[in-house]
């Protein structure tokens, strides 16, 4: 489903990773970790398409389609979703609104009738119902005022609705208390199938602890130094990164 | 001809003056044009048009209408807000108030007549008292020439304990088929106590050669009332438009302005609100969502003179390709002002490197004990909340449209006449290619 290979990427002429390769079939989930300033924020900007990142080297495909051509918007339509690990307030915007609009874009780009009000709103409150989500959030502008709870819960229920064929979870889990989080997994575990691909980046064990990643990456320094199993995940919690990094300077890691 | 030349004007005035002896409004009108003539057209090194050089309109020579008026119904109709059926509908031509052409729906508590019939009949004293009072703010050449050429002025009289369910529109008309117009429309609307009324005003340019409307509206607000006033500004960019809206507020009442100006040419607003009673609450909102070379300058003033007045301005503008958007927001807090609270707010998003905004605000403050804030913006959209909707799958245009109609509403929101605020959103979706 997603291919990298080699990616390249620097943001106002600093390059932060540095030949880079993953690989996600349908129906996996990719755990990524790894020390801050490592590059997992960057990957995940790079894949939605953030402007201000340049690729200077490397390939990434989605579906066979080279996603590094694609704007922003059609990467979306495409069936990728960002969750953002700040998602933005966007004044003035309704909620309701907004993701009627965003679904009914995609819809159109697959060559679909926009969803009539009822079977819209019928999927709005079964969705909002999924993530516990307040009904009268979705009256208000877009995340203006939410908690840090409320719209990481928003990230994931407008992934539910748009139902996306690949989800990037970009933190997710921070911020969330223990409950939030619980909910949070839930929401993306009752979408997991297998047509669907999730890579998470994270920094904690909790949120793998419910998700049950079937690969866990740590991206170091630009790259994906060492890939495992959900096991590696907790060697990382019990260790931290240090043991990585002797093994990178003892040359037994290579990408 | 290509100077600056308003010498031919003395002959008109002359003729209108001639044209109509025994109007009870010369007096007024003889001080206007000694006024004119001391002053002339104010300059750009007048603070007060600091960015708008209105004389240069005066490159062209102007007709001043005269005579009567005619006019085709289905122009009116062309020119009238959509919605505006049920409005008490005042059709102002070329600056005349034409009964003939009006359609006032409700009579009960209200009141409309030429201004020179009511300062000849029973409301003798009531213009005597309060019109021409706005001159005391207002001291440039332009404000003079109206008063020098106002001809057709509207007085407007909403009686004690009356609503007045249905708006006063007034649908201005300027016909320029024949010449560059040079129209004075002129209102003095008297809103008693407890009386509640919402004023509404358009323009319309109808003819290939330009028009100026010099406009002043003046509005006395007594005990407990309401008054709305809405300017909807959508003319040919060949429409240019200097008009004053200055409210007395001279009992403890409410007052809440929307100015939206979407087309035309040059237009300079100045709202005024002069807070003569203890506890006024006034509400100043705009809109300019600019194109081509649409210039707007809006000039607000609030005067307080008495304590615990409350008073709030928004003003937003859009500016696209070669446009000129002004803010310029005077706040007079007086001596005796205390406890009163002033706030403005004025936000620029430019998504043109061509256009050009100026925003000042000018708070002068002789009280001691207020709360006065202001803030202003310039700046272009939100990029991270244009990636977000991006990201959802929104294309670039829609999500910037998305942003900007969301800019839009916080003003528009504030127009309480349903058709009226339709007619503004739809403007605003069609200006962004958007549907509705």
């Amino acid at each position: 489903m997603l291919s990298i290979k080699n990616i390249h990427a620097s943001i106002d002429g600093k390059q932060i990773l540095k030949g880079l390769n993953l690989e996600v079939k349908a129906g996996e989930v990719h755990a990524i970790m790894g020390p801050n300033g490592g590059g997992k924020s960057t990957l995940a900007s790079v894949l939605a398409g953030r402007p201000e990142f340049e690729v200077t080297d490397g390939t990434a495909e989605f579906e066979g389609k080279d996603l590094l051509e694609m704007s922003p918007e059609d990467r979306a339509k495409e069936g990728l979703f960002l969750a953002f690990q700040y998602p933005v307030e966007i004044p003035g915007v309704n909620t309701t609104n907004f993701i009627k609009t965003a679904l009914n874009e995609k819809r159109k780009y697959q060559g679909l009738q926009p969803l009539d009000s009822a079977s819209f709103l019928k999927l709005l409150r079964e969705k909002a119902a999924l993530l516990e989500l307040d009904k009268s959030l979705l009256s208000r502008s877009l995340n203006e005022g939410f908690s840090g709870g409320e719209k990481k819960r928003n990230e994931i229920f407008q992934m539910a609705v748009l139902d996306p064929k690949l989800t990037i979870l970009d933190e997710t889990d921070s911020g969330l208390d223990i409950d939030a989080l619980r909910i949070v997994a839930k929401g993306v575990n009752t979408l997991r199938n297998e047509s669907h691909a999730i890579v998470a980046i994270t920094h904690y064990q909790r949120l793998l602890n419910y998700l049950k990643p079937d690969f866990v990456h740590v991206l170091m320094n630009g790259r994906i130094v060492k890939s495992g199993g959900k096991e590696l995940a907790l060697e990382l919690e019990e260790k931290g990164y240090d043991f990585i990094k002797e093994e990178l300077k003892e040359g037994l890691l290579l990408n | 001809m290509n100077t600056i030349h308003t010498d031919y004007l003395k002959d008109d005035f002359e003729s209108l003056l001639s044209a109509q002896p025994d109007s009870a409004l010369n007096g007024w009108r003889k001080e206007g044009f000694d006024n004119f003539t001391k002053l002339g057209l104010p300059t750009l090194k007048n603070e007060f048009w600091k960015y708008t050089g209105v004389a240069r309109l005066f490159v062209k020579d102007y007709g001043v209408p005269g005579g009567e008026c005619t006019i085709d119904e289905s122009i009116i109709k062309k020119a009238a807000i959509p919605g505006s059926e049920d409005f008490n509908q005042l059709v102002i031509i070329n600056g005349k108030y034409i009964p003939q052409y009006s359609n006032i729906q409700e009579t009960e508590g209200i009141e409309i007549c030429s201004l020179d019939e009511a300062a000849k009949g029973k409301y003798h004293d009531v213009v005597q008292e309060y019109f021409g009072k706005s001159g005391l703010f207002l001291k440039d050449g332009i404000y003079a020439l109206n008063t020098s050429f106002f001809d057709g002025a509207v007085f407007i009289l909403i009686k004690k304990n009356h609503t007045i369910s249905n708006p006063v529109y007034f649908n201005h008309i300027f016909d320029t088929t024949q010449n560059h117009l040079l129209a004075s429309p002129r209102s003095l609307v008297i809103v008693e106590e407890n009386a509640n009324v919402s004023l509404i005003e358009s323009y319309c340019t109808n003819g290939s050669m330009d028009s100026l409307s010099n406009e002043v509206m003046e509005v006395v607000a007594k005990d407990n009332s309401h008054v709305e006033v809405y300017r909807i500004q959508n003319d040919q960019p060949t429409g240019s438009h200097v008009g004053t809206t200055h409210i007395r507020q001279v009992g403890k009442c409410f007052v809440n302005t929307v100015v939206v100006s979407m087309d035309g040419g040059m237009i300079r607003n100045n709202t005024n609100v002069i807070m003569e009673k203890e506890g006024n609450e006034a509400h100043l909102y705009g809109l300019y969502f600019l194109k081509g070379h649409t210039h707007v300058d809006n000039h607000t003033l609030v005067d307080n003179s008495k304590p615990r007045g409350l008073s709030n301005e928004l003003y937003k503008g859009i500016m696209d390709e070669y446009s000129t958007g002004i803010f310029s927001g005077r706040i007079l807090v007086r001596p005796d002002a205390q406890k009163i609270d002033a706030y403005q707010t004025n936000n620029n998003i430019l998504i043109s490197d061509k256009a050009t905004v100026n925003t000042k605000p000018q708070l002068e403050i002789y009280a001691d004990d207020v709360k006065c804030s202001h803030g202003c913006t310039v700046g272009r959209l939100d990029e991270e909340a244009l990636y977000y909707l991006r990201t959802r799958g929104i294309d670039k245009d829609l999500a910037q449209a998305m942003l900007l109609k969301a800019f839009a509403e916080d003003i528009v929101n504030h127009i309480k006449v349903a058709s009226v605020k339709d007619y503004v959103n739809k403007l605003i979706a069609t200006r962004l290619n958007m549907e509705d």
